[in-house]
């Protein structure tokens, strides 16, 4: 995925995106966020959901998952004007 | 950016629709604002893709002459995948690949910024680079945007922010996406030199080729695609959100599995993957549809979730043209009676039966029941590929009757009362 990903241009932003609330997060079970994002910003460490907001392709698949599947932990919003991905093809 | 300062209207989103909306605004001398999040418009945008040119010819005439397309779309395939073997359906026609054409295919980086800049041309002032967070309401009408602590100011505002369709929610307009309703599109954007992709598909120069691909996605709903551009392939996968965590696929691996078919991989042979993009999909069909207009606020193109699959034809982007223009207009009649409420937009609902959005929706309302009929997605492209291969194979031994070899190869994965069931629902949906 990194390699994947690696191909991509993107402007980093300083602050995230993507906010989890981590009390939501921890009683879901079902964690649809770890299948569905397909730049797997949503990860398992230790058994602890992390999450890369920096590799996010903004396509906005978490959010539906997380609330119709999830818990609704996930808060997500645009990144700030000009930053996140920048597709040079699309 | 002045705080008092008002514009006619605000336009939120430089893709397909928002562009189109702010060029037909400011032609007609509106002040229009056109606000969109990239460094450059097109940024933030994917398509699979290819879009339907006749309709977007009755709002930029011609524009083929100057758009940046990449190919005029000649050959047509729907393609049903076996584990080792393809069925294609092909349809050849060279007349599709002359003025008016029927498709061509575009990357978004590209289009998005000459559409953005017919706007400007029109005279909307583009802004890039900020993020539209917010919308001020006051009395539960819309008033104009909140981008940080900015306030800016207008008669209407028109969403055009794409698939994610925030502001809609903000606005009152929709309750939560459902995830059987939505799919993920990922595509990779494959590098090959430009005659290697006319060699490879058997088309002219400046000619293209579209496939649909059916099955071999793990019995999870959805399929792919494979588009030429000039000198680079899309080809991705379209996966229903809801099946990938039921059955625990990711949809990168569905991608992977893609590129090491027999079919599919020696389409890319030898190609440099330059790009990896996602984006939803709204699948619903009309039953998704929010409320597209309240006071002071309309939403156009895939915020509306506006999307037509009939099977043959994906439309997505034509419709964001169409229905930025509808928006537009429906505001210019507003405009002319100086009253921006609900009831004064409405008109935008009958410009987009007008323009026939509205009603083919309602015309393919079954089609996403169907799509999500598993047998469509796990048994019969498996079985249209193990039929055939059967039919056109010879063995040194007795041969049986088509009819006998599809009994056969049905026995355990669908019954005939199934298939005739099916058979009744494409007939109805289609």
């Amino acid at each position: 995925m990194d390699k994947r990903l690696g191909l991509n241009k993107y402007e980093i932003d300083s602050e995230s995106h993507i906010e989890v609330d981590k009390e939501l997060c921890e009683k879901c079970e079902a964690k649809p966020c770890l299948f569905v994002c397909p730049a797997e910003v949503y990860k398992l460490e230790d058994g602890k959901l992390v999450y890369s907001y920096e590799d996010c392709l903004e396509c906005g698949t978490c959010i539906i998952a997380c609330k119709g599947m999830g818990r609704g932990a996930v808060n997500w919003r645009n990144p700030r004007g000009g930053f996140g991905i920048v597709y040079r093809y699309g | 950016m002045a705080a008092e300062e008002k514009f006619d209207v605000i336009v939120v989103g430089a893709g397909l629709a928002g562009s189109t909306a702010a060029y037909v605004l400011a032609k007609e001398g509106l002040q229009v604002l056109l606000i969109e999040r990239g460094r450059q418009a097109g940024a933030k945008n994917m398509t699979g893709g290819i879009i339907y040119s006749r309709v977007v010819h009755e709002v930029f005439p011609n524009f083929w002459e100057e758009a940046p397309v990449e190919r005029a779309i000649t050959s047509y395939n729907i393609v049903f995948l076996g584990e080792n073997s393809a069925v294609t359906l092909n349809l050849k026609a060279p007349g599709l690949g002359k003025p008016p054409y029927n498709a061509f295919s575009v990357l978004r980086a590209k289009f998005d910024r000459w559409i953005a800049g017919k706007a400007e041309e029109a005279g909307a002032t583009l802004v890039t680079g900020v993020t539209v967070d917010e919308l001020v309401m006051e009395n539960g009408k819309v008033k104009g945007i909140k981008s940080g602590s900015d306030e800016l100011l207008a008669d209407v505002v028109i969403d055009a922010e794409g698939a994610k369709s925030l502001l809609v929610e903000k606005a009152g307009l929709r309750g939560d996406f459902k995830p059987e309703d939505v799919s993920v599109g990922v595509k990779e954007l494959i590098e090959l030199p430009e005659e290697t992709v006319n060699e490879r598909f058997n088309v002219g120069g400046g000619e293209g080729a579209s496939y649909t691909l059916v099955g071999y996605t793990k019995g999870v709903a959805g399929g792919g695609f494979l588009y030429t551009n000039k000198a680079s392939i899309s080809l991705g996968i379209v996966a229903r959100i809801d099946m990938l965590v039921e059955k625990q696929v990711k949809v990168h691996e569905l991608i992977e599995d893609y590129k090491v078919h027999p079919f599919i991989s020696k389409l890319i042979e030898g190609g440099n993957v330059a790009e990896y993009s996602a984006q939803i999909i709204h699948e619903g069909g009309i039953a998704q549809v929010p409320r597209l207009y309240s006071d002071g606020f309309l939403a156009a193109g895939s915020s509306a979730c506006l999307l037509i699959n009939n099977l043959f034809t994906l439309r997505g982007m034509d419709l964001a043209v169409a229905s930025g223009a509808a928006a537009a207009r429906a505001v210019l009649k507003a405009k002319e009676r100086n009253d921006f409420s609900a009831s004064s937009l409405s008109a935008y609902e009958s410009l987009l039966r007008e323009a026939f959005i509205l009603t083919d929706m309602e015309a393919f309302r079954r089609t996403p029941s169907l799509l999500n009929n598993r047998r469509f997605f796990t048994v019969y492209p498996d079985l249209a590929c193990s039929v055939m291969e059967e039919l056109f194979s010879v063995n040194p031994a007795p041969s049986e009757k088509a009819f006998k070899v599809v009994r056969r190869h049905m026995k355990g994965k669908a019954g005939l009362l199934d298939v005739l069931r099916d058979l009744l629902g494409v007939y109805r949906a289609l």
